[in-house]
């Protein structure tokens, strides 16, 4: 007993030290981020490689999530004689929740993670010491814009995976099970209003974005300087994204629409 | 050597620094001076704190108490910016070249060309093909960090850290795990780079032969604390037992071959009155 509250105790610590580290970090990364604007062209290159390069995935998962969505949605609708509301299920379903939570996880697991290994192979290698031994910062040249890439792809690719679910809704709902086209995309108008729906989905997805790319790239900077130190905080990064993307998406889903 | 009196104050003094990793005492008590335009060498066991003292050196670690000055400044007390400024004028070679590996040998030569001036990239490129002329390596500019060998990749790094003209370089461990072929070259552009450019060369290695052969001030340190210093010859000659033991690598002296612990007697004896309990 005394060793397994020792213990809690002991990883109690770990963790507050950690999240003292990463605190110190995400401050010294915010006070760099003039960099952003000051080198835009390394800012342009880490939108490409953190947001660009993550399209097709994002695409393909919102492809499959929204004729699954056309699917389930129809199959629960028709009983009620409402399949002509699908429209407005599946948009709102993709706005509000699966958007933002699945590109967050997708993005952790993609951009997250390369971020990750990148960074703290850059650690591994000496490079991290040799740039502030040039005298030129990693906070400004490093982090700041892989931080600021991240941070603005996140909503976009949010939108991205929504847009294309709706389309894949429209491909199973409309195409297969002959639900009406007209009525597909009047009833997503109908349905989805501007402020609560969309403006909640975007929210979540700012705020899933700034804390998975702080925690991956946080992840990389204080990850072991060893190949085992690299692989183990590669996984830290999409197991700790994971759950703090669900935690979050459970405080802010309750923050906005408690009151209802 | 010239004789003005400004090449005469030393380029690096380090004075009573004590540094501390966790609870382990890295740096006791120790105190030495680089010479300005001169090669020192700086030697020591494996695990001594040689790469912590050129990290010390470099501003990338405070001391726990001592002073060091680089150029008669006090590293530990410069801002941010003036730290910055110092390190334009130093030049490190780190032990694997550290290379960015996003970018190829042509681009890691400019990097800090680029970053800390607007030069025009005509200008750019004749600078960075005239630091890779120096170091024999102007045909593999095109080539990626991933397609040099060691020897390379650390030839690269001295053409980088040349980049700014700086007057001063450290060198990581710049003989460690090189051929002989490739070891000569290091060394002779070690000894042209100081000769052609007057630069303050500061090495550390393990390496004994080699580092004697080209340093005019050599520093051997051990468990914190300089053991010996002077010119090749006179630590050579004058060398403690325990010098003696490290530039003669003799396996068993004032270092003893044995890890401590407990006696091997005991050890054996414990272990059968084990097995009977
Ligand atoms: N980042 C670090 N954290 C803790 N201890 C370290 C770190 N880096 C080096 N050390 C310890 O400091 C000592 C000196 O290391 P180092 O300067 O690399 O030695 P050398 O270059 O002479 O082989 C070693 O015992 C090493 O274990
Ligand atoms: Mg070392």
């Amino acid at each position: 007993m005394i060793e397994f509250l020792s213990g809690l105790g002991r990883s109690g610590l770990h963790w507050l030290a950690v999240l003292g580290r990463a605190s110190t970090f995400l401050f010294r990364v915010l006070l760099a981020q003039d960099a952003v604007v000051r080198r835009f062209r390394l800012t342009l290159a880490e939108i490409y490689s953190v947001g660009v390069r993550s399209m097709l995935i994002i695409m393909v998962s919102g492809l499959f999530v929204g004729m699954v969505l056309g699917y389930q949605g129809y199959i629960t609708l028709v009983n009620f004689g409402a399949a002509e509301a699908l429209g407005g299920v599946v948009a709102l379903s993709l706005v509000r929740e699966l958007g933002p939570v699945v590109t967050a996880l997708l993005f952790a697991g993609r951009a997250g993670s390369a971020l990750t290994a990148e960074i703290g192979l850059m650690k591994t290698t000496e490079q991290l010491s040799a740039m502030e031994m040039m005298a030129v910062d990693p906070y400004r040249r490093v982090f700041a814009p892989r931080f600021f890439a991240g941070f603005l792809s996140m909503p976009l690719l949010a939108a991205l995976f929504s847009a294309v679910g709706v389309m894949g809704g429209y491909i199973v709902g409309v195409g297969l099970l002959g639900v009406d086209s007209g009525s597909y995309f009047s009833q997503m108008q109908a349905v989805t209003d501007w402020r609560e729906d969309v403006m909640s989905g975007v929210i979540k997805s700012i705020v899933f974005g700034f804390v998975v790319t702080w925690i991956a790239v946080f992840q990389g900077v204080d990850a072991e300087p060893t190949s085992e130190g690299i692989s183990r905080a590669t996984t830290q990064t999409v197991v700790v994204s994971a759950l703090a993307v669900l935690g979050l998406d459970f405080i802010l889903t309750g923050l906005m629409f408690g009151d209802m | 050597m010239s004789k003005d009196p400004v090449s005469q104050t030393p380029h690096v003094v380090l004075e009573d620094l004590v540094f501390r990793r966790g609870r382990k005492l890295i740096f006791d008590g120790l105190s030495l001076t680089v010479p300005r335009g001169r090669v020192t060498t700086v030697m020591g066991p494996s695990g001594t704190g040689k790469t912590t003292l050129l990290r010390l050196i470099g501003g990338q670690l405070r001391p726990d108490s001592g002073r060091i000055w680089v150029d008669g400044e006090e590293v530990a007390r410069l801002s941010n910016r003036r730290l910055y400024a110092l390190r334009k004028r130093m030049g490190m070679l780190f032990q694997t070249g550290a290379l960015l590996t996003d970018m190829n040998v042509f681009e890691n030569v400019a990097f800090p060309l680029r970053e800390h001036t607007r030069l025009p990239e005509e200008l750019i490129r004749n600078l960075v093909l005239m630091k890779l002329e120096a170091v024999g390596l102007r045909g593999a500019s095109d080539l990626s960090p991933a397609q040099l060998s060691g020897g390379m990749a650390r030839r690269v790094a001295l053409a980088r850290a040349i980049a700014l003209d700086p007057d001063m370089i450290l060198y990581d461990e710049p003989f460690a795990g090189l051929d002989p072929i490739t070891m000569g070259q290091i060394v002779t552009l070690i000894q042209r780079t100081n000769k052609t450019l007057g630069l303050t060369s500061v090495l550390v290695t393990h390496d004994v032969v080699e580092a004697m052969a080209i340093s005019d001030h050599v520093v051997l340190i051990a468990e914190g604390r300089v053991m010996d210093s002077g010119t090749a010859e006179e630590v050579r000659a004058g060398a403690s037992e325990w010098s003696q033991q490290f530039l003669g690598g003799h396996p068993d002296g004032p270092v003893p071959f044995h890890y401590p612990g407990s006696s091997y007697r005991d050890d054996l004896l414990n272990e059968a009155g084990r097995d009977r309990d």
